[in-house]
């Protein structure tokens, strides 16, 4: 049994091939206890397959992983007694109230929660005699994890815990983690929502086909763009056509204070360290050329803008 | 005891899902009734039926319409228009025709078990009778058989039928579905016992198994009079081995399905040779004696045999014996091959 060192997760190496395609190709990283890491990706980035590696749903083809010090074909009864997990898209028994599924979930476990206490960890008390066919997407997703709270695990992994929720069913599902994790509970969390990594996360990890693309704080992984803002625009022609063709990059990353250049949809990006002095050059050459600009913004970096930098995709295209 | 626990929860929620189902309630119920019902009242009066016999115009035919109808079983007319008398023999309106003569000639399609029944009882009707009452050649002793109606060889085969398709089709739909809805890799990232889950669909049948036998054979026995003549004890062991055996090989047909469709595919597949071969509406002896010892090893010619060696012969060892030790062979087996197959993932 490998030493317990502090480390609610702990992965090395993690490769998992299906055929040709290498899903994972790779991936470390580490979950401190206590705290929350985010797992961000586009679709198809490998999130989901490493995550389940890390749930003992599948085996990895190489590479080492610890839950709380517990190893994975050693102690899988012990390890499953102690996490907690929601899946990415599981419907639940349609026909089965509330109470009925966190029962039947509860049975499992040596320690169970009380319902009661279940009920109100995940607001589900007005519910309880409800079939979950009668549920709305946010209270499924909730009871999802009721279920998987039921058992008072020490680590969360969630898949993508508020796809295709609303803003405020989603707001609610963040409060119950919050409280997991005000209870000390540690958090491995996948999305490919900016707003929910860095609201949740204390640690992010970004990949991209199977592999680490960056890692860190949020605030660190932000930083370590250099960029003070971050510039949109979309020029258009004296006749008013949209013409974002009549500048090319290299003369954009000429400009001062620009580090990066991207493009998205007929609009330019450009990750800028020294927003004034930027901003002016931009001007002056846009003016040169006789193009006119519309719709020019510019807003402090996110961790969209260090993923659109690092791969020229946006995090929810598929 | 937390063992215990999960075993009787999950049962508990195969209990709950099953009687949610109207359709399936409806399948397993309600269907076999309204079978048995539909066949038990259309073969409940045993007998041969009359035969309708058509007298020609002729010499004599009035004379012989009486004597025709002097003999029992025979319904006699006077049929004057002979064309229509050839088209009810063709469409089978009539069994026989006669034209009256020195003899008299019947016609008839000898092809048809009605016409030669039809046939004999004209040519007895026709035998002179000899004053003083002479011998017959042989004398007719009438038995009383109950037993012997076809409902009564029918209802053991429907509820053999009924276990192994409630069976087979409970346990094989549940897992698919599981399975392809995804709750099932949710049941395997905590730390439910496998074995308990498998043994849960096991013992939610059972549950059912009562309801379902009782009301079948309380049905069979009060309304379409179907002879009981086994003892109470060796008939709920029949059941119970059919059952828990047809719920193994449910789980087997549907180890590896990924979705509804393939589960529903594969129970067909296994299910189709036990409809035909294992003498559920017509007795297996009528095919090739060659393959019976074969036959008799299909798991539900087996449960079959059993039932009706119980109900209509009364014979608990014949029944006890070799049909058993084929089912629970079945059943051990095919639950054996359906943990070491079973797709988790």
């Amino acid at each position: 049994m490998a030493a317990d060192d502090g480390m609610a997760v702990r992965a090395r190496g993690l490769v998992k091939r299906y055929g040709a395609l290498v899903a994972v190709d790779g991936v470390d990283l580490e979950v401190e206890r206590g705290t929350c890491l985010g797992l961000l990706g586009p679709n198809g980035a490998g999130k989901t397959t490493t995550i389940e590696m890390l749930e003992g749903l599948k085996r990895p083809d190489l590479g080492q992983i610890t839950i709380l010090g517990l190893e994975w074909g050693r102690s899988d009864r012990l390890i499953r007694e102690r996490i907690g997990v929601q899946l990415q898209e599981t419907d639940l028994l349609a026909k089965l109230t509330v109470t009925e599924t966190l029962r039947l979930f509860g049975s499992f476990y040596r320690a169970p929660r009380g319902l009661a206490e279940v009920l109100d960890l995940v607001g589900l008390e007005e519910k309880r005699g409800a079939r979950v066919d009668a549920l709305s997407g946010g209270q499924k997703q909730r009871l999802a994890l009721g279920c998987a709270l039921v058992n008072r695990p020490e680590v969360l992994f969630l898949d993508e815990p508020t796809t295709g929720l609303d803003p405020q069913a989603r707001r609610h599902v963040w409060e119950v983690i919050d409280q997991f994790k005000e209870q000390g509970g540690s958090v491995l969390l996948t999305t490919h929502y900016m707003e929910e990594a860095e609201r949740l996360s204390d640690r992010v990890v970004i990949v991209d086909h199977g592999r680490v693309i960056a890692q860190g704080t949020p605030k660190a992984v932000i930083d370590a763009l250099g960029a003070e803002h971050i510039v949109e625009l979309r020029p258009h022609a004296a006749d008013g056509q949209p013409a974002p063709e009549l500048v090319d990059d290299d003369t954009l990353r000429l400009l001062p204070g620009v580090r990066e250049v991207s493009r998205d949809d007929g609009a330019i990006r450009l990750a800028v360290s020294d927003t004034q002095a930027a901003l002016g050059a931009l001007l002056g050459l846009l003016r040169e050329r006789g193009l006119v600009v519309e719709d020019l913004r510019t807003h402090r970096p996110t961790l969209e803008d260090v993923f659109v930098a690092l791969t020229g995709k946006h995090l929810r295209d598929g | 005891m937390a063992r215990a626990r999960e075993v009787l929860e999950l049962t508990r929620v195969r209990v709950l899902l099953f009687v949610r189902e109207p359709e399936v309630l409806f399948w397993v119920f309600a269907f076999p009734l309204v079978l048995a019902a539909v066949l038990g009242f259309a073969f409940r009066k045993g007998g041969v039926p009359s035969s309708r016999v058509a007298v020609l115009p002729g010499p004599g035919a009035e004379e012989l319409v009486a004597t025709l109808r002097r003999q029992g079983g025979l319904e006699v007319e006077l049929q004057p228009d002979e064309e229509l008398a050839a088209r009810g023999l063709r469409g089978g309106a009539l069994d026989l025709v006669v034209r009256p003569g020195e003899p008299p000639h019947l016609r008839l399609d000898p092809q048809r078990p009605e016409g030669e029944t039809a046939r004999l009882r004209v040519l007895a009707a026709l035998e002179p009778r000899v004053e003083g009452g002479r011998e017959s050649l042989a004398v007719t002793e009438p038995v009383q058989a109950s037993g012997s109606r076809y409902i009564d060889f029918l209802f053991p085969g429907l509820l053999g039928m009924n276990l192994m398709g409630t069976g087979m089709w409970s346990i094989g739909f549940a897992i698919a579905e599981l399975r392809q809805r995804k709750v099932l890799r949710r049941l395997l990232v905590t730390p439910m016992s496998r074995p308990a889950f498998l043994v849960s669909f096991l013992l939610s049948r059972l549950v059912f198994l009562v309801i379902e036998v009782a009301v079948l054979t309380s049905f069979g026995a009060w309304v379409l009079d179907v002879p009981f003549r086994g003892t109470w004890p060796a008939f709920a062991l029949v059941a119970l081995v059919g059952a828990v055996s047809f719920a193994g090989l449910g789980l087997f047909v549907t180890a590896r399905v990924r979705t509804i469709q393939g589960a529903s595919g594969m129970l067909n597949l296994a299910m189709m040779p036990m409809w035909l071969g294992s003498g559920v509406f017509f007795s297996y002896e009528r095919f090739p004696e060659l393959l019976h010892p074969l036959l008799r090893l299909i798991p539900l010619t087996a449960l079959n045999d059993a039932l009706r060696a119980l109900m209509l012969d009364g014979d608990v060892r014949a029944a006890l014996g070799a049909p058993l030790l084929i089912l629970v062979a079945w059943g051990a087996l095919s639950f054996g091959a359906a943990l070491k197959l079973f797709r988790w993932e």
